[in-house]
Order: structure tokens, then C-alpha cells, then sequence
């Protein structure tokens, strides 16, 4: 297990103190502090995570998208998306993992943190491209991996492995071209959730 | 007096200094970068969406194909983000084995970079110096997994096998005759360790080598004092790790601050620059190939004298060994669970981060308890560091542009994911 400087229950009391009100949910788990904010009171906590004596995270080192659609074979009830991200404080070694899910389901909005952490600008992107998750704020919101011109949002889970275009050569027309997908996702091992203690490994 | 107006130029997506597919927009003004936008994704292969349809076995060695320079690293971070999801224990002679090809990886990695970049600059000797200890390095790489860069070593629970007694050795062939293959093979007449604790003793006289070509010269400080200057906050803000964020001063090292597997029991020193240019940033990395090549060799001295099991015996994680499969009923259903469905991951999430040669990789998974992960994200410090290329570039002239690229170290296997 990795060790760290701060003991991650006594952060959780820190951070939990210094956000008040703001913080829906602090825990720790597996050593890790996680803490959930609500979407209107994101950037607000953002800023305390960064700023406040005994948090001071001045790293954001990750920021993603969730899709939690058919988490637990739809057993998911709440807001579909959320935006999670690894802040890291170098001067105090701790880490510390922010939450916030977007309230509405079909146009799922967040306040962009690029302010507060400019390491944010990709990262924002990353996860409107590939989630669809429109970050308030930003000023350079443009898909950033997927190709030029695509449409759709791949890493949602309702988008099928394959995709929906595929490219080829098209020797008539002496150019590339795009045609619906000919091949289909095959899956060989079925994904499967155990009951509880199954095989007494955990 | 001519009007001059901003040019934009496009900068590969195929271009030798672009180190793969990356297209760079630049806007400059004369000779000087105005703007720098990258664009990526063109190696995009959706990785973490093909992770979601796997084993966690199944998925590992997509790890490999992530930084192909540097690809046990990534295994690493993947084993200990499964691990620390599954709370299993790791046997003392797995995690030494990991920490030391972890730091023959980062020889590896470093060896590619200091080769590339100064290539970049205009010294290409010294890319084929590098080239020439990549070989033995990927030697060592071959004699423990079979394969030269995609290893698929590490596994969650530790290892896949055990070190080899013996090194293959090279054949008489058409292009070297029995006297060059008899001192090539010289180094390989014992086992793996051998070989290694050889190539340690080696290193230091080659690695001043590359001192001689490239530290002191002329050229090359002209290329790279000064050039792409950050300082420690900026660095930070910026989401830098690893040896951008120690060229620039801050003495931030996870193997010493949050020491995972064996770190903790390495002698080792964390080298820190002053002025966070290019040319901090090279002696910052070219010392760190020293500090390796000291971990490598405690390790060494360790394994020799230290057997054991080198993965968990706990055969819902690991398969069990080939004669108890063979033998023995329960051991055979062990075998085809894991090998048909996997194992299962109890519900959470985990983040795992190693010090990788190019900064912080972490492994992010969210789990629902099934066989597969329910998210995964990997977090490439390449990622990062091309995204303050903007910032680095502006001001400076295109061929420091460059110069920038190289010394961000990236690769857009991770980057683009």
C-alpha cells in the first residue's frame, strides 16, 4: 500500500472542515480521500482544494469523464455523468480525488477549473470529446483525439465498440471515403458480477 | 518597406522532429512562435473504451503499447491500481524484480530521449551511441519475457516468471564472424543477472561518454541554456511531473515521496535543476541514469542471494503453476476460470500512480464488481506536458520550437491512448 505523509483520515477531517458546507460526501477508502461536490459549488471548492492552508493542492493531475449509464448492470440510480478528478499537493504529499456529477442527464454541463488549474485546458477537452460533457468557462472547448468532423461522443457507454464510420480507399472515386462499419464488436468473454463473496476472495 | 503579416505554418503530422504523428499549427511572426497549437489523436486507438470489454488480464499488455519507450513503467501502474482494488499482497521478490526492470526501463526511456533529442539539435552520434546500449537493455527485456519491447511481464500479483538461469546467446552468421560473436557473447555466458550486474558495471564509462559529446559542447548549449524556461509554480499549475517539474527545482520524486513496492529499501538520490530550461532538464535525466543504473545494481545484489516465489499464490489472481495444473483438480478449475473469465474486482475505485521516466502515470479504475473494468483511465504525463507546449514555445524561434518538443519528451502512444 502506498504511504503517505498526511494520514488520509486525518485529511478527510481537513478537507471536510475546510469545504464545510460545500462537500455532499467525504470519505476514504482503500487510502484514498474522495470527496463530492455538487455541480453548483464545484469551482467555489475547487478554489478552497487550492488554496487553503493544510490543502493547498496546486496540482490538478487528472481530470475524466464518467458515464455511469449501466454501472452495476443499471442497478446506477442518480445523475448519469461526472467529472472526477486527482488533485496532488506537492508541498504537503497528499492526493486527494474531487467529484461532481452534472445534474442534467441529456445536456450535462460542469464549471470549467482551467481558472484554478490551467493543466485543466486539455484534460476539459478530453472529456467534451469523448463524453460530451460541456465545460462552462472554457475558452477552447474543441475536441482534442477524435478525428476531424466526427460525430458523436465514443466514450459513452451507448456508443458501440466499433464505432459507426469506418475509412477506406475507394479506387473509383481515387479518394478516402467514409462507409458504415462492416464488422461487429464480438465479445468473447461475457461480463459477468458475481454475487457477494463469490469464490471467498473478498 | 514590405508589409509583414503572422504566417501560419503546418507542422507535420509526418515529421522527424514531431517525435510520431502530431500536428503542430504554428503561428509565427517572422521567424518567432506567436502560437503553438498542437493537434493529437491521431494515433488514438480508445485503449480505456477497449479496456471496458476485457479481462483485467486481457488488458494488460494494451499497457505495453501505450509509451513504447517506456513500457514496463506502464504495467506497473496497471498492476498496483488492480492490486490496490483487490487488497492482495505482493511477494518481496516480485517487487524487487519490478523496481529493478522499472529502473531499466527508465535507462531505456532516458537512453531514447538524450539519443532523439539530440538528434533534434543537430548531433546525431550520439543517438547511435544510445542505440547501442538499447540493445542490451532490450536483451534483458527478451531473456525475461521473450519479447523485445511489448513484455506483458508484470501481472497483478506480481511477475510473470522467474529471472532465467541462462542468456541466449548470438549465432555466427553472415555479417559477424565467430571472433566478433565469441565477444558478444562473452557478457551472456552466465544468468540474467550476470548480465545485468555486467552491464551496471559498464554503464558509468559509457554514460560519460555521452558527457563528453554532449555536456560541455558548444552547439548544444547554444540549442538548449535558456530555451523553453518555466519556473516551479508555473510548472505545477501546469500539471508538469517528473523531470520537467525537477529541471525547474522541485525536489518531487514518487519513489521517494510515496514509495510503492521496494523504493523505500533503494539507496538512491533525486537530482533537482536550477533554472527549469532545456539544458536543466538534460543533466536532470542524464543523472537520473546514473541513479538507475545504482537501483539496478542493489537490486541485483539483492536477488541473487534472495529466492522465493515471484507471484501471489492466491490462484483467483494469478494462475496456479503448470505441474499443479496438471495434477490437480482444483488447480485446473483455477486455471480455466482465470484464463476463460477473469477474475472479479470488488466495487470501487483505486488510483495508482508510478514515477514513470516521463513523469506521474497513474491508472484510474472505477470498478462494479465484474470481470472487466467499468472505467478506466490512464493519466499520461505526455498528456500534460504537450498541452503547455503553447506556453513554452511563445517568444521563441521556430527552431527552439523544436528543441521544446524534444525536451517535453513525449510520445504519442500515451498521449493519444
Amino acid at each position: 500500500m502506498i504511504a503517505f505523509a498526511v494520514d488520509p483520515e486525518a485529511l478527510k477531517n481537513t478537507i471536510a472542515a475546510a469545504l464545510g458546507g460545500k462537500a455532499r460526501r467525504v470519505d476514504v477508502k482503500l487510502g484514498e480521500v474522495t470527496v463530492e461536490v455538487a455541480a453548483a459549488d464545484y469551482l467555489a471548492a475547487a478554489q478552497i482544494l487550492h488554496d487553503e492552508q493544510g490543502c493547498r493542492f496546486e496540482q490538478l493531475i487528472d481530470l475524466c469523464g464518467v458515464d455511469y449509464s449501466t454501472h452495476g448492470d443499471g442497478r446506477w440510480e442518480g445523475a448519469r455523468f461526472c467529472v472526477v478528478s486527482h488533485l496532488l499537493s506537492v508541498s504537503l504529499n497528499q492526493r486527494v480525488r474531487l467529484k461532481v456529477f452534472a445534474s442534467d442527464d441529456d445536456l450535462p454541463v460542469v464549471t470549467s477549473v482551467t481558472g484554478v488549474w490551467a493543466s485543466a485546458n486539455w484534460y476539459e477537452r478530453e472529456a467534451f470529446d469523448l463524453f460530451g460533457i460541456v465545460f462552462e468557462g472554457h475558452n477552447d472547448l474543441r475536441r482534442i483525439l477524435t478525428d476531424y468532423g466526427f460525430i458523436g461522443h465514443p466514450f459513452r457507454k451507448d456508443f458501440p465498440l466499433s464505432g459507426h464510420v469506418e475509412m477506406r480507399y475507394d479506387a473509383e472515386q481515387q479518394r478516402v471515403i467514409y462507409q458504415p462499419v462492416t464488422i461487429e464488436p464480438r465479445e468473447i468473454t461475457p461480463r459477468i458480477i458475481r454475487e457477494d463473496n463469490y469464490g471467498g476472495l473478498h | 518597406m514590405a508589409e509583414i503579416k503572422n504566417y501560419t505554418i503546418n507542422l507535420g503530422p509526418q515529421h522527424p522532429a514531431a517525435h510520431g504523428v502530431m500536428r503542430l499549427v504554428l503561428e509565427l511572426d517572422g521567424e518567432v512562435v506567436q502560437r503553438a497549437d498542437p493537434h493529437i489523436g491521431l494515433l488514438h486507438r480508445a485503449t480505456e473504451k477497449l479496456a471496458e470489454s476485457k479481462t483485467y488480464i486481457q488488458s494488460l499488455p494494451y499497457m505495453d503499447r501505450l509509451d513504447y519507450v517506456s513500457m514496463m513503467c506502464n504495467e506497473h501502474a496497471y498492476c498496483l491500481a488492480v492490486e490496490k482494488l483487490l487488497g492482495i499482497e505482493v511477494p518481496v521478490r516480485a517487487q524487487y524484480i519490478r523496481v529493478m526492470f522499472a529502473e531499466i526501463t527508465r535507462l531505456l526511456n532516458h537512453l531514447f530521449w538524450v539519443g532523439a533529442h539530440g538528434n533534434d539539435c543537430g548531433s546525431s552520434t550520439i543517438l547511435l551511441y544510445t542505440m547501442r546500449e538499447r540493445e542490451d537493455l532490450f536483451d534483458m527485456y527478451e531473456a525475461v519475457s521473450g519479447a523485445r519491447m511489448h513484455a506483458a511481464y508484470f501481472r497483478p500479483g506480481g511477475v510473470y516468471r522467474d529471472l532465467p538461469d541462462s542468456m541466449p546467446q548470438y549465432q555466427v552468421n553472415k555479417i559477424r564472424n565467430a571472433r566478433a560473436i565469441k565477444e558478444l557473447n562473452s557478457s551472456r555466458q552466465g544468468s540474467l543477472l550476470d548480465f545485468i550486474d555486467d552491464f551496471t558495471q559498464r554503464f558509468p564509462t559509457l554514460l560519460s561518454e555521452y558527457h563528453t559529446l554532449l555536456t560541455d559542447n558548444r552547439i548544444w548549449k547554444q540549442r538548449t541554456v535558456g530555451i523553453g524556461v518555466v519556473t516551479a509554480e508555473r510548472a505545477l499549475n501546469l500539471g508538469m511531473t517528473g523531470p520537467l517539474l525537477r529541471g525547474c527545482g522541485v525536489a518531487w520524486d514518487l519513489r521517494k515521496k510515496q514509495p510503492y513496492d521496494v523504493y523505500d529499501r533503494m539507496d538512491f538520490d533525486i537530482p533537482v535543476g536550477k533554472t527549469g530550461d532545456c539544458y536543466d532538464r538534460y543533466l536532470v535525466r542524464m543523472e537520473e541514469l546514473k541513479q538507475s543504473n545504482r537501483i539496478v545494481k542493489q537490486c541485483v545484489d539483492w536477488l541473487r542471494s534472495n529466492p522465493g516465489p515471484v507471484i501471489t499464490d492466491n490462484h483467483k489472481v494469478a494462475p496456479p503453476a503448470r505441474e499443479g495444473m496438471k495434477s490437480n483438480m482444483e488447480e485446473l478449475i483455477h486455471h480455466f476460470k482465470i484464463f476463460t473469465e477473469g477474475f472479479h474486482v470488488p466495487e470501487g475505485e483505486a488510483y495508482a500512480a508510478v514515477e514513470h521516466p516521463k513523469g506521474e502515470f497513474g491508472i484510474y479504475f472505477v470498478s462494479d464488481g465484474a470481470n472487466k473494468p467499468y472505467r478506466m483511465k490512464i493519466r499520461a504525463p505526455g498528456f500534460a506536458h504537450l498541452s503547455t507546449m503553447n506556453e513554452l514555445a511563445r517568444g521563441h524561434m521556430l527552431a527552439d520550437a523544436v528543441a521544446i518538443i524534444g525536451t517535453l519528451d513525449i510520445v504519442f502512444g500515451e498521449i493519444d491512448r
